[in-house]
């Protein structure tokens, strides 16, 4: 493969963590600048949360719907199986119909995983 | 056509020649960061401004139109403005995370920002696993989300992360099958080798049905990854203030602003890539005079062009569609969108290797 990344930088991890640092130095600069820029007022207003005007009751990091967990696990599941598929997606011309037979086998598990969730009713919002 | 790569090994060897290798090569990360930094800046303000403008257009209203000619310098009077206002410090919230939250969502936006085929020689990281590198970072983002809503200590901003947080995890599954089915498409997961394969002609000519029907489902899927109506509940105005930014002011609200416009960029600029070739020119084979008149126009105004173009659709479907209920997002997703996509896989797999034409 050849690499073709700007300035023939042969180390493409120095170039990730150039963006990472740009990224990190572009919140830290405007937070800086709005540092020295912005004003400062004191109110003990200021500080509640932005609800309905009266003081709010009990703490906001409580428990929620157990629904969104339910769709997180399901996430992981394909999420992790598709990057299995990744792979074999780059060879899938040289590998031709054997390729096909075995990932066949894998593909009908997920299917199988899919169509499993779909019976339980973990798709449907509840 | 222009080829960016002789401006930068001639920027190379002036450097080389100069002081030693790695002092050269410090130099070069740092023109490289400055260069990411006003690239992003400005295509933010940018969108900030198109969005309005079109915005604007389909309500038939006129938009920004005083700050400049046409209103373009509005934006810049908009970023100034978030930058004179006060940070608010809150009562009750988990410091540490409410100041981590907007790092995590621009080092997301910025780390996939530098993936991006900018045009011929111009590629700034250039893996060999390209494409699963930008999606793999694309997801930080949904952590910056929940960070931010969980830890500002206010129900609205709770719910409202936990539905982003639900629909962009959801939705990242279609934009990882489409990309499968267009990574199987080309052979290869590297962004110039994506760029390269679509010389002869764009995947959405050459790919038949199963590259259409990846595109359609890419497009909706990243509509929603980018938190944009009609997918925005996460920020649902009439319903959650302002979903999980409620408690950000001034300059830390302008980052998720700035990152979500930047998201728009990405997406669209990956859709460009994968389908609509990248920085490659339009080619029609057998019209020779229009095919050197399309090699005319650099690279990077084709990426960046397509780009816009494929943005536009996406703010078209923002003032066109009503915005849908969590149980009907998630119904679409994993009812319609995730088995369409896996027969579509199939598909495409059939497409290569037995040849068949649809």
């Amino acid at each position: 493969m050849i690499s073709l990344d700007i300035f023939g930088i042969q180390n493409s991890a120095l170039l990730v963590i150039v963006a990472l640092l740009t990224g990190v130095a572009l919140v830290a600069l405007a937070m800086w600048i709005a540092g020295l820029i912005s004003p400062r007022s004191f109110n003990p207003q200021k500080g509640e949360a932005y609800e309905c005007g009266i003081p709010t009751r009990g703490n906001s990091m409580t428990r929620f719907s157990v629904g969104y967990y339910l769709f997180a696990i399901l996430f992981l599941m394909f999420d992790v199986e598709t990057v299995f598929l990744f792979p074999w997606a780059v060879k899938v011309r040289e590998l031709g119909t054997d390729g096909i037979i075995s990932i066949a086998v894998f593909f009908s598990i997920l299917v199988l995983g899919l169509v499993y969730a779909w019976r339980k009713g973990a798709l449907e919002w509840k | 056509m222009f080829d960016f790569s002789i401006v930068t090994s001639w920027i190379d060897n002036l450097l080389k020649g100069w002081m030693p290798s790695w002092a050269a090569t410090t130099v070069e990360c740092v023109l490289i960061g400055v260069g990411l930094l006003l690239a992003y800046a400005l295509l933010a303000l940018f969108y900030i401004y198109f969005e309005r403008k079109v915005c604007a257009a389909f309500q038939c209203r006129l938009g920004p139109n005083r700050v400049g000619p046409w209103g373009v310098l509005q934006s810049f009077a908009d970023m100034f403005k978030i930058l004179i206002k006060e940070l608010i410090t809150l009562n009750h919230i988990d410091k540490f995370l409410f100041a981590l939250a907007p790092y995590l969502v621009i080092i997301a936006s910025m780390m996939s920002f530098a993936v991006l085929p900018w045009g011929k020689g111009l590629q700034i990281i250039d893996f060999n696993i390209g494409i699963f590198f930008l999606i793999a970072v694309s997801s930080i983002g949904v952590l910056g989300i929940l960070l931010a809503g969980w830890s500002s200590n206010n129900k609205f901003t709770l719910i409202g992360a936990l539905r982003s947080g639900a629909q962009m995890v959801s939705y990242e599954l279609s934009i990882g099958l489409s990309v499968l089915t267009m990574v199987a498409f080309a052979g290869t997961m590297s962004v110039t080798g994506i760029v390269e394969a679509q010389k002869e002609g764009w995947f959405i000519f050459t790919g038949h049905i199963p590259a259409l029907i990846a595109f359609v489902i890419y497009l909706i899927a990243g509509t929603a990854e980018t938190n944009r109506g009609p997918f925005d509940l996460p920020e649902a105005e009439s319903e959650l203030t302002a979903g999980y930014h409620t408690e950000y002011s001034g300059i830390h609200f302008g980052f998720f602003y700035l990152a979500e416009y930047l998201n728009l960029f990405i997406v669209s600029g990956v859709a460009s890539l994968l389908f609509f070739g990248g920085w490659m020119p339009l080619h029609i084979s057998g019209w020779e005079g229009f095919n050197m008149v399309m090699d005319w126009i650099p690279s990077v105004v084709w990426f960046i062009g397509k780009a816009i173009v494929i943005s536009f659709i996406i703010i078209w479907f923002k003032w066109t569609f009503p915005r849908l209920r969590i149980d009907q997002l998630l119904a679409l997703e994993w009812k319609y969108l995730l088995p369409i996509n896996l027969v579509n896989l199939v598909l495409m797999v059939i497409v290569i290797i037995y040849g068949l034409h649809f």
